[in-house]
């Protein structure tokens, strides 16, 4: 980035756009290498005892046979076009296999940040105004304890202490019969929704405590204070847009986890989602299908950062006035 | 948990880094927080169930002593009944941890030793080396850790050998930038200059000024990376990806025995709590490190 400068916030965005472009294409690389070029597909496919003729129809059927270079090519194209494939296991097209589980882990997704995101703000911030008090002491040790937690530990003791064992309010399974929505029925979104906010919420209530400590103890923050503003002004409009920006990256950063973090709780539900896709697809040898995930779940992550850099600096008075 | 780069903590300790000296007492200094306190406690008594446990065992890690799911003390199963093919839950509990701690440590340990080293020559290179790895190291950290871990045991088949690898590999890009973002403020001091000038080595400038300089976040942030190796690892399990998914690992265990959860909880508790204090207790560490480290940092700058 250092060769281009200035410009403004159009030049910034438009570095941030061809940067992200960049990862995105190497993303591609390492995916198709790690998952085409370094082990033998059909051999993967069709086991070790697979006889030569079946292995070299394979070859031929996944263009095994032309170069690196042009498979890759292939395999670009065809992904820039909308065509990922068709799944070996499944003898569909992958965008077809993964319509409705796409669905069905977007609304997940969806319900997760709408809850955890609001709440987190809100939690980090009253910690800071209440900063050493009982409330802030409790919340800040309870977000430690549960951000170290793996999800499924989180997820395994919510369906002990709401579905199975101490009480039985919740279904512990979360299955999509085909042609219904996850919306049909909400009472499944409760358990895995529940649990992905708890591997979220703790980490940007954190970061928005921390980050509103520092703004509170600003010097414009008691510039604004001093002017005679009431505290609810002052707050509002001077504090939490400066406190809010650094949030941006890490709600980034746990948005696109998300889309990576659903896979421990997608199979402990049992919810029909691209988690679990791509759970049976590595176990069934997949390729296609772990190659149109991965770069889906990491082309999330680029987009996402970008999004969160972008946004981090058009809401930051600080930071926008200095461009 | 999740796969946020640094702690709020931690952000506070980055801008001043802790000189050499001052860092060796830091993890002794951390000891007088409470919380570093209970977090070793955790720990120390999950590693020692971990390494005697496997001696203390009543029964063998696959020897049947019950039908399968029998509650504790039903039909001579033990204290914490037994599993989904009839083992001692008890005796698999206390087989259970080596695999997971010892699997953690040495992949979260490769992880730290490769994010440094990239991180800290990314810094002091100052030239477009630098951009190179950390575009590189932002290429990486685009995939989840799990997602590239699931990816490598389907490619290649689950073993130790790989799981290690691939958490390794996924480890050393979150590092390197912790390590890059410490370290550069340091290597515009003026003694790094005045040992430049003295003609040392590149590689003795690298180990002997810059990491001292750095230790307090670094060790946060091992701890942090153990706590997600551990998470890692155990959801690898959990979803039956284990080199042997029959195995006795706290992972393995708590699907084997998920099925039963209503009737005999045991089997996927006692494993699930283990493996929460483990990660609850490196998480407390880590916090009482990154305290302690921003506490020296405000002595110094109060000075």
């Amino acid at each position: 980035m250092r060769w281009l400068r200035g410009g403004g916030i159009s030049g910034f965005v438009v570095r941030r756009v061809l940067l992200g472009l960049l990862t995105l294409f190497l993303v591609s690389v390492v995916v198709f290498v790690a998952t085409q070029a370094l082990g033998d597909p059909a051999r993967a496919i069709l086991g070790r005892d697979a006889t030569p003729e079946r292995l070299t129809a394979l070859q031929n059927q996944l263009n095994l046979d032309q170069s690196l270079v042009q498979q890759y090519l292939n395999w670009l194209g065809g992904l820039l076009h909308g065509d990922l494939g068709d799944s070996l296991a499944a003898q569909l097209p992958v965008s077809t296999l993964l319509h409705d589980r796409l669905i069905n882990s977007a609304v997940l997704v969806f319900c997760a940040a709408v809850i955890s995101i609001p709440l987190s703000i809100a939690l980090g911030s009253y910690a800071a105004l209440r900063r050493e008090k009982p409330f802030d002491t409790i919340s800040t040790n309870i977000m430690l304890l549960l951000a170290a937690l793996p999800e499924f530990v989180v997820a395994v003791l919510l369906v002990i202490l709401f579905a199975t064992t101490v009480f039985t309010w919740l279904p512990a399974i979360s299955a999509v019969p085909p042609g219904t929505h996850p919306w049909d029925d909400p009472k499944i979104l409760i358990l895995p929704t529940l649990t992905l906010i708890l591997a979220v919420a703790p980490y940007v209530a954190r970061i928005m405590r921390a980050s509103m400590i520092e703004v509170l103890e600003s010097d414009y923050v008691e510039m604004a204070r001093l002017k005679g503003l009431p505290e609810r002004t002052v707050l509002r409009r001077h504090a939490l847009p400066n406190a809010i920006g650094p949030v941006f990256q890490v709600i980034a950063i746990n948005l696109a986890y998300l889309a990576g973090g659903i896979v421990v709780v997608e199979y402990v539900f049992a919810y029909p989602g691209i988690g679990s896709a791509l759970l049976d697809a590595v176990v069934n040898h997949d390729i296609p299908v772990v190659q149109a995930l991965a770069m889906l779940i990491a082309g999330v992550y680029v987009v996402v950062n970008l999004l969160a850099d972008v946004a981090t600096i058009l809401v930051t008075p600080r930071l926008r006035t200095r461009l | 948990m999740s796969q946020t780069e640094q702690a709020p903590a931690l952000a506070e300790g980055v801008d001043t880094p802790t000189p050499p000296g001052r860092t060796s007492s830091l993890l002794a200094r951390s000891l007088r927080l409470w919380r570093t306190r209970i977090g070793l406690l955790f720990v120390l008594i999950l590693v020692v169930i971990a390494i005697i446990g496997p001696w203390i065992a009543p029964h063998g890690a696959s020897e049947f002593v019950a039908t399968p799911f029998s509650k504790p003390g039903q039909n001579g199963a033990g204290i914490l009944g037994s599993d989904y093919i009839g083992q001692d839950v008890y005796s698999r509990f206390l087989y259970g941890g080596s695999s997971i701690l010892l699997s953690a440590t040495i992949s979260t340990a490769i992880g730290m030793v490769l994010g440094i080293a990239i991180g800290l020559v990314a810094a002091y290179a100052r030239n477009a080396l630098d951009e190179v790895l950390m575009r590189a190291m932002d290429v990486i950290m685009a995939f989840p850790q799990i997602l590239l871990a699931l990816v490598a045991v389907s490619l290649i088949g689950a073993g130790w050998g790989i799981i290690i690898a691939a958490i390794a590999l996924t480890t050393a890009p979150r590092v390197a930038r912790v390590t890059r973002g410490a370290a550069l403020p340091v290597v515009e001091r003026d003694f790094v200059a005045a040992t430049e000038s003295m003609g040392l080595s590149r590689p003795r400038i690298l180990t002997g000024e810059l990491f001292p300089s750095i230790l307090g976040p670094i060790m946060v942030e091992a701890t942090l990376r153990l706590t997600y190796s551990i998470g890692v690892i155990a959801a690898l399990a959990f979803l039956g990806l284990a080199p042997d998914p029959n195995g006795a690992n706290w992972g393995s265990m708590i699907q084997q025995n998920q099925l039963a959860l209503a009737t005999q909880p045991w089997g996927a508790l006692a494993p699930i709590l283990a493996i929460a204090l483990l990660t609850m207790g490196t998480g407390l560490i880590g916090d009482g490190i990154a305290r302690t480290a921003a506490g020296i940092d405000r002595e110094r700058g109060d000075e």
